[in-house]
């Protein structure tokens, strides 16, 4: 069944006037999360900018259960939440704990790996902006080559973490790259998962305005551009088979091409310094050819 | 809504709780109904959930707390939503 | 109708902790805690605990799975030792600070570097400021009783607030002493089912942990102390229900232990206060008036309780901790609860780092320095310096 943006439930769970930026990509991504689990739904959140948009005690813009954890506690905190749930017999209670990259990739790794090894039954969300973006914009395992942050000012040295792929050695029922410039897909993606039992990992691309640097009205087609670029994929992996969704598809299949990363970068601020004063050929050139490779992978192991 | 009588941070919901966000705005977003072909992109994309979806699927702005990021004018196809300067003289 | 159990500390704290029927242990194995998780276990094999145990990865995860279990409501056990209890520092306070009742066994062990796994109170008197209640028992039967008493003192309304029980790596973890074990039925009537004084449902949803300012945040830390105050007033009350109920009791906030007519009043804690036992028999036989006060609860710490001993005897430390650029944690403390309110002299000795053995005889010896007026002003470091 084709969703279509008319199909989304009604009902919202994130509630107006939080301390979110303006154009955050975290609330849209959240706004979606709760339309497609719906109100029985429990949220760990751990250290990210979500704790903060949640707003000030003793008022919250989040109508459903959220508990706030230590940084690198996401997944363990959740484990406990799930296991103390089954012992209530609140089978109908989707476990949620949702991270931001870097309580993912760096610091919540460890908690994650254990959670996901151990079957804890819940969904574990990323939401990715490729930064710390609740400290101030420093670099995380997710912050892609040549990047603009506080931590690496003349742009980052190395190559961003392939998450997806450490997620699928885990061999976990289901696991998914998602966007927020998608909704539906996002949308049908956490429905999915809802519907499976054991642990699941989903993935999505937030483009962060004040963290990469562009107009905060622009967050939807920073979302577009990472995956027409091929910086971003939108993939589901289930039962140990991996299947490209949409654009992503077309790329991999080679019924498009992915367009130059140029494309993407030359709209983001963090990317600034690969422009002006002069253009940085070789860098943005051995982001393309790091892209390139990327491709190339996916093509040998999933086509 | 129940509250739990202990001190320790425990927070209720409640709508704008950082006040009246509407007052973050520098431009806010002015919608043309006869534009409008539903598509609701704007309403799904905003972030704020501060664009009202309407039982008919036509949509209205909450300006209360609309934060003025732009958002849905970028994602709306027909233009049916333009961002104007607050406070512009017409 | 008691039953005799014979096992070791590890094994009897793993069989209280079962009877009080928590509905999820999450932990992560430690020398020498390794055979307590291992005893529940073996009681989730066996069928007798029913509940939900969750090999965590690591001592932070295995609290933080705690505290995610704990805010659903649900009873939740835990323990760990030394460096895995230092690893979830961070989330000992967030326990406590959450108001979540876990209930935690920490069995003492020196901490490293260099790797040494023997007893040592380093680990738990350096959590002291996170907010637990602290117990330090001294027998296994001790270990028993309190594991049982601090489900019911930490879930209780005007307290919730984790507990942590402490005992000596080896000395008491893998040595075998005779417990008696109370029938089901009669732990099920003592320590009723948790009522938890805030949860996680979706019938009421709430945001736990948001951003606080900080008059509001003075306002919990203020509670907090106000409940560990309560646990002053509830800590004997519950070991007296008990005696009642059980026939036995191991002191409450302190132990008493042949103070009558005493001139000095001896405090140690844990391993130390039992052999202490042991030394003032001799001492008294030997005519030096002095008696056992072994310090039981270290949060909250008894200072009332200790001016009254200081009102009428001078004291003497055994601290088998140290504070580096201070002093031990009991001598100090001790001394801050009496200051300016006696002439009580406090002589204090550093006994037992590094699981180095402290016998009645050290006690003794301790002692009769301090009596026979050789006491220095500083905390002496018993072994190294002369005694």
């Amino acid at each position: 069944m084709i969703l279509a943006i008319k199909d989304l439930p009604r009902e919202e769970c994130y509630i107006p006037g939080s301390a979110a930026c303006p154009g955050c990509p975290a609330t849209m991504a959240l706004r979606i999360v709760f339309k497609a689990i719906g109100k029985k739904m429990i949220m760990i959140v751990p250290a990210c900018c979500t704790a903060v948009i949640e707003s000030l005690h003793p008022k919250t813009s989040f109508d459903i259960p959220t508990m706030n954890i230590a940084f690198e506690a996401a997944a363990a905190g959740a484990s406990g939440v799930e296991a103390g749930l089954k012992m209530l017999g609140r089978k109908d209670i989707t476990v949620v704990a949702w991270a931001g990259d870097g309580g993912t990739y760096d610091i919540g790794i460890q908690a994650l790996s254990g959670a996901l090894e151990r079957n804890t039954d819940f969904i574990y969300i990323c939401y990715n902006n490729q930064i710390y973006s609740n400290t101030g914009i420093q670099r995380s395992g997710a912050t892609p080559y040549a990047a603009w942050t506080t931590t690496t000012v003349s742009g980052k040295t190395e190559f961003r973490k392939e998450m997806g792929e450490i997620i699928q050695a885990h061999h976990i029922p289901y696991a998914a790259q998602a966007c927020v410039a998608y909704p539906e897909d996002l949308f049908r993606k956490i429905q999915k998962a809802k519907s499976i039992k054991g642990p699941k990992y989903i993935e999505i691309m937030a483009p962060c305005p004040p963290g990469w640097r562009f107009g905060m009205e622009k967050t939807v087609e920073m979302g577009t551009m990472a995956v027409e670029t091929g910086a971003w994929a939108l993939y589901e992996y289930e039962n140990d088979k991996v299947t490209f969704n949409g654009k992503s598809k077309l790329i991999l299949e080679g019924k498009i091409d992915r367009k130059p990363i140029e494309d993407w970068i030359k709209y983001q601020g963090r990317f600034r310094h690969l422009f002006i004063p002069k253009k940085d050929v070789k860098r943005i050139k051995a982001l393309e050819d790091h892209v390139d490779q990327i491709w190339e992978r996916y093509r040998s192991c999933y086509l | 809504m129940k509250k739990y009588n202990i001190s320790t941070t425990i927070s209720y919901p409640v709508k704008g709780a950082m006040g009246r966000t509407g007052n973050w705005r520098v431009f806010k977003p002015i919608l043309d109904k006869k534009k409008c072909v539903k598509c609701l992109r704007c309403w799904i994309y905003c972030p704020e959930a501060t664009v009202i979806r309407n039982k008919d699927d036509t949509v209205d702005i909450d300006y209360e707390y609309c934060k003025g990021c732009g958002i849905c004018a970028n994602v709306c196809k027909v233009k049916a939503i333009v961002m104007e300067r607050e406070g512009a003289k017409k | 109708m008691s039953q005799v159990m014979i096992d070791t500390g590890n094994y009897i704290a793993a069989k209280a902790a079962v009877m009080c029927k928590p509905e999820v242990v999450a932990a992560y194995p430690i020398t020498p805690q390794t055979t307590l998780v291992e005893g529940v276990a073996n009681y989730k094999a066996s069928g007798e605990f029913k509940g939900e145990y969750i090999c965590v990865e690591s001592e932070h995860s295995a609290m933080a799975a705690c505290i995610g279990a704990s805010s659903t409501g649900v009873r939740t056990f835990t323990g760990t030792s030394s460096h895995g209890l230092l690893l979830m520092h961070e989330m000992l306070h967030w326990a406590a600070l959450a108001r979540l009742p876990v209930i935690m066994c920490n069995i003492n062990r020196v901490v490293g570097p260099g790797w040494n796994i023997w007893a040592d109170e380093n680990d738990s008197i350096s959590q002291r400021d996170t907010g637990w209640i602290q117990f330090y028992c001294s027998s296994n039967q001790e270990i028993f009783d309190t594991i049982i008493q601090s489900f019911k003192l930490g879930e209780h309304e005007k307290v919730s607030l984790p507990v942590m029980i402490s005992y000596n790596a080896f000395i008491l973890s893998h040595t075998s002493m005779p417990v008696y074990v109370p029938d089901q039925k009669d732990v099920d009537n003592f320590v009723k089912k948790r009522i938890p004084k805030w949860k996680l449902e979706v019938e009421n949803p709430i945001t736990f942990g948001n951003i606080i300012l900080p008059h509001e945040y003075e306002k919990v830390r203020r509670e907090m102390q106000n409940c560990q105050e309560n646990a002053k007033k509830l800590i004997p009350e519950i070991a007296s229900e008990w005696k009642k109920k059980f026939g036995r009791f191991h002191g409450d906030l302190l132990e008493f232990y042949k103070c009558e007519g005493a001139e000095y009043i001896l405090l140690s804690m844990g391993a130390i206060g039992a052999e202490s036992k042991v030394a003032i028999d001799n001492l008294q036989k030997n005519g030096f008036k002095v008696g056992l006060a072994r310090v039981r609860t270290f949060r909250p710490f008894p200072q009332e309780e200790i001016l009254k001993l200081a009102k009428k005897a001078d004291l003497i430390v055994i601290d088998r901790n140290i504070s580096i650029g201070n002093e031990g944690a009991l001598f100090n403390e001790v001394k801050g609860s009496i200051y300016g309110k006696t002439d009580a002299k406090v002589h204090g000795f550093i006994a037992g780092l590094g699981g180095k053995d402290v016998t009645f005889g050290d006690i003794e010896t301790m002692c009769k320095k301090a009596i026979k007026g050789k006491a220095t002003d500083h905390q002496v470091w018993y072994g190294l310096e002369e005694v």
